[in-house]
């Protein structure tokens, strides 16, 4: 039989995820956030999640409907503060301790996520030493220049958004929608993509921007992220 | 008589005047951004956002809006001839490989040794952001910072020590405040252009850290630029 991910809906897409499960999500600075999959994610109704996502409040991403409806404990990102005034749903409940944060450098954050898709257990980077953002963490020394040791960060679960995408998962992304997308496809036991369009042939090798390996099941979404 | 120190415009105008042909070069949120603007038509240089453009361009005309353009402080923008996208962990690598020629950030304290303090104000009950400002802070080839000499309430934000949790450990190498154009050099503060009419004890009594002063000190010279609806 010939492979086919595709999926009728966001719910049947999901219908695995368990509680305490790590979701890893897509998207930075308004583009690539798989708003169609968060929201069957909240109907679905997975508890104590830990998010692995850029971003604990973008104003366009529905990330905060998760956290306001409790199913979140942990948020693992690089930025938790909400655009408004007033406090975010997610600094409402950080405020009273009711949920976990870890705030990482974004290019650490990034590479935790390509180390754990690659296979490399931890690495050593340059960036947050003598910053309270890698207080406790291992410091080593290479030619003469100080290194934190960094954990890769694997997901149960990945959410991503692309554009369009063919029946084996192959999928390519607009303009800046990929950020942390391919990446976090390669470090999830399974990955859920929602594109824009499915296109009816296999899309050619040399526009197909993550091998549909990366892939376990494509739900259409034409209506993008906001 | 002393001259008005400059707006954050005519900061970021004078940031763009040191900016090379054909460097790569990253501007960060707030004043920084404005850079762009000011740069001399004659040097063809690439922006890169941290969100993996390379070659942003100006912002995207209401016709022109497209709501996956947008550049890493979400502002919808167009792209310049040549440029390129990657994804996150490529444009980290670039940054944290030390591709960047120059990085323009904001700041809320410099230290005598280069110190930084950018990113965490403290604010009570607020969450933190990151974002890429310790990428940037400890891996671009030169990290240049543009703010105002002092807070608003008139503390030195050019410092002994920073009191502000650090970005980066001595990675800034010149400031652009309203009053100056400082370097740090291996001493401490070398300031290398000075508001006209300001005296060197006037901006030292504005600092929180001792300043030494360039044999060929030259006058903070900017154009007269206004600030949108003032």
């Amino acid at each position: 039989m010939a492979i086919d991910k595709r999926v009728a809906s966001a719910a049947e897409a999901l219908r695995d995820v368990k509680d305490g499960a790590t979701v890893l999500i897509s998207g930075f600075g308004g583009a690539g956030f798989p708003n169609h999959l968060i929201r069957g994610l909240k109907e679905h109704g997975a508890r104590r999640l830990t998010l692995v996502v850029n971003s604990a409040t973008h104003r366009y991403s529905l990330t905060h409907e998760l956290i306001e409806n409790g199913q979140v404990a942990h948020v693992i990102c690089t930025a938790a503060r909400g655009h408004a005034p007033g406090l975010s749903p997610f600094e409402k409940l950080w405020k009273d301790g009711r949920i976990e944060l870890t705030c990482l450098p974004q290019g650490t954050f990034a590479e935790a996520i390509r180390a754990a898709g690659a296979g490399i257990p931890a690495f050593y980077t340059p960036v947050g030493v003598g910053t309270e953002l890698t207080r406790g963490k291992e410091v080593r020394r290479f030619k003469g220049r100080d290194y934190v040791l960094e954990p890769a960060i694997e997901g149960d679960v990945a959410l991503i958004r692309a554009d369009t995408a063919d029946r084996y998962g192959n999928l390519t992304f607009r303009y800046a929608q990929a950020n942390f997308g391919p990446a976090m496809a390669t470090a999830a036991k399974l990955t859920i993509a929602e594109v824009r369009v499915v296109e009816p042939a296999a899309i050619p090798h040399t526009r197909a921007q993550l091998p549909g390996v990366y892939v376990d099941r494509i739900v259409t979404a034409p209506g993008g992220t906001r | 008589m002393t001259a008005k120190p400059l707006n954050r415009l005519q900061m970021a105008w004078r940031a763009a005047q040191d900016v090379q042909e054909g460097q790569l070069v990253n501007l960060g949120l707030g004043m920084p951004i404005a850079v762009a603007d000011y740069i001399p038509p004659d040097r063809d240089v690439f922006l890169q956002s941290e969100n993996g453009i390379i070659g942003v361009g100006p912002l995207a005309p209401p016709d022109r809006i497209d709501t996956d353009l947008v550049d890493a402080g979400s502002r919808r923008v167009t792209l310049r001839d040549g440029a390129t996208i990657v994804d996150s962990v490529a444009s980290f690598a670039m940054i944290r490989g030390g591709h960047i020629d120059i990085t323009v950030l904001g700041a809320f304290e410099v230290a005598a040794n280069g110190d930084l303090a950018n990113w965490d104000m403290r604010v009570p009950d607020k969450g933190p952001l990151v974002g890429g400002a310790m990428d940037l802070a400890a891996a671009a080839r030169a990290v240049w910072v543009i703010m105002e000499h002092t807070t608003k309430k008139g503390a030195p934000r050019l410092v002994e020590r920073c009191a502000l949790p650090l970005t980066a450990q001595r990675c800034v190498k010149r400031v652009y405040t309203d009053l100056a154009v400082v370097d740090v050099a291996e001493g401490g503060f070398l300031v290398r252009e000075l508001l006209p009419g300001l005296t060197r004890e006037e901006i030292a009594a504005r600092s929180g850290a001792p300043l030494a002063f360039a044999t060929d000190l030259k006058p903070l010279s900017v154009p007269d630029i206004a600030l949108p609806n003032s």
